[in-house]
């Protein structure tokens, strides 16, 4: 047939092998794309905010079908479950993916225990975007804090995630840094498993007989099973 | 000064930085999600889709004439030749093939070889309506209408809806004579 098509068809889009993700488009054209959105999204806002909200929104949209996509190609089906482990996902293995390279860095927040940064010289979204002067604070890299948060929430790491210009010395353009501040209860969570080990206590549980009562007590951070 | 040769889209593509096709598909689609909430309307939803491309289409060409070494293309037949064969190998490292010439040369097919847009995605029954990758035609139309031809891009055939390829239509409406002389002074 004349002008047929290469690219296979399926009824079901869940029926096409995924693509091993080398494929590659010219920056520009993501270049072009990006700053249709950012555009399209400043029609639909009145504020600094809200614009910034709505990238972000974008991004977590991104963000949470690339967990998906990562964890089944990459990882086997499993996922991270521990602080470390996930954010260490986020800064070498998504980076990798979707920028080309691990992120220049990640680091734990001197202030506060619950707030880890992941910073880039240049970020992918903010290479070609200049801030006009009335625009403020704005960052373009709320997308890209989108895209993060959505990755951290889908593993069930719920986290506020923000961008913000970090001014380096002896460098023209500042750097882009992404704020992670995760919520009380994985903190809450990863201290638990820090202390003992919880997979063996579930062990325990699950292997003695349903008629004889325990007690389980979790002082000094330490567990022991003992007939009542 | 003679000409330099115009460059294979291949060589421009292997020159330029590229960034991995999974960014760009998922960040098109969280664009679509996002107008499909803002616009209810899928009707809506194509029309801005179009003017996104447009917006682009009127920027691009400036790059792909920097970029390609390409000069005046004689006629229209050769104009679709460029487009397929090195603007959307340029940009998207795709290759395209012109097919389905009618008798005066105005109206011919784009077919895509590969669509990146499309990974990763099914339309649901409620966004039948829906011409995906509409930014596409918009960038086409509105490249053209910067090198003085208005030009009218349409789907034919779409894979998301069931056809067998990625089809786009170029017609042309008509040609803009350019203004001559440019007024340098204003």
């Amino acid at each position: 047939m004349i002008g047929a098509g290469k690219i296979k068809q399926y009824s079901n889009v869940l029926d096409k092998p995924l693509s091993k993700g080398k494929q590659e488009v010219s920056s520009s054209a993501f270049a072009f794309l990006f700053s249709e959105l950012v555009q399209y999204n400043q029609t639909q806002v009145d504020n600094i905010a809200e614009l910034e909200r709505r990238l972000e929104d974008a991004g977590y949209a991104v963000g949470a079908r690339v967990l998906e996509l990562l964890c089944h190609r990459d990882k086997g089906n499993r996922r991270e479950t521990r602080l470390l482990g996930i954010l260490s996902f986020v800064h070498s293995t998504v980076w990798k993916v979707l920028f080309g390279k691990v992120a220049d860095s990640l680091e734990k927040g001197t202030e506060h225990e619950d707030e880890y940064m992941i910073s880039e010289k240049e970020l992918l979204v903010n290479r070609f975007i200049s801030i006009p002067k009335d625009m403020g604070t704005f960052n373009c890299g709320a997308f890209v804090a989108g895209i993060v948060r959505g990755v951290l929430d889908g593993a069930g790491f719920p986290a506020v995630v923000t961008a913000h210009f970090v001014p380096m010395e002896g460098q023209h353009r500042p750097r882009t840094t992404i704020l992670i501040k995760f919520g009380e209860e994985v903190l809450r969570r990863e201290a638990r498993l820090e202390h003992g080990n919880f997979n063996d206590l579930v062990k325990a549980i699950i292997a003695t007989p349903a008629d004889v009562k325990y007690t389980i007590s979790f002082l000094h951070s330490a567990y022991d099973l003992s007939h009542e | 000064m003679a000409p330099v040769a115009p460059r294979s889209g291949d060589a421009i593509f292997a020159s330029v930085e590229h960034v991995n096709a999974e960014l760009f598909t998922l960040t098109y689609g969280a664009i679509v999600r996002q107008l499909l909430t803002d616009l209810e309307e899928v009707e809506e939803v194509n029309k801005q889709l179009d003017q996104m491309g447009y917006n682009i289409g009127v920027r691009l060409i400036d790059e792909f004439l920097a970029k390609s070494n390409v000069s005046r293309c004689v006629d229209f037949k050769e104009t679709a030749d460029v487009i397929a064969k090195i603007g959307f190998k340029m940009f998207l490292g795709v290759g395209a093939s012109v097919t389905n010439w009618d008798a005066d040369g105005t109206c011919c097919s784009i077919v895509l070889e590969d669509n990146p847009l499309v990974d990763f995605v099914e339309l649901p029954d409620t966004c039948q309506g829906l011409y995906y990758c509409n930014i596409l035609s918009g960038v086409v139309r509105g490249a053209l209408e910067m090198v003085s031809m208005k030009t009218e891009v349409t789907w034919v055939r779409d894979m998301l809806r069931g056809d067998d390829a990625f089809e786009l239509q170029v017609k042309l409406l008509k040609q803009v004579p350019e203004e001559y002389p440019y007024k340098d002074d204003e």
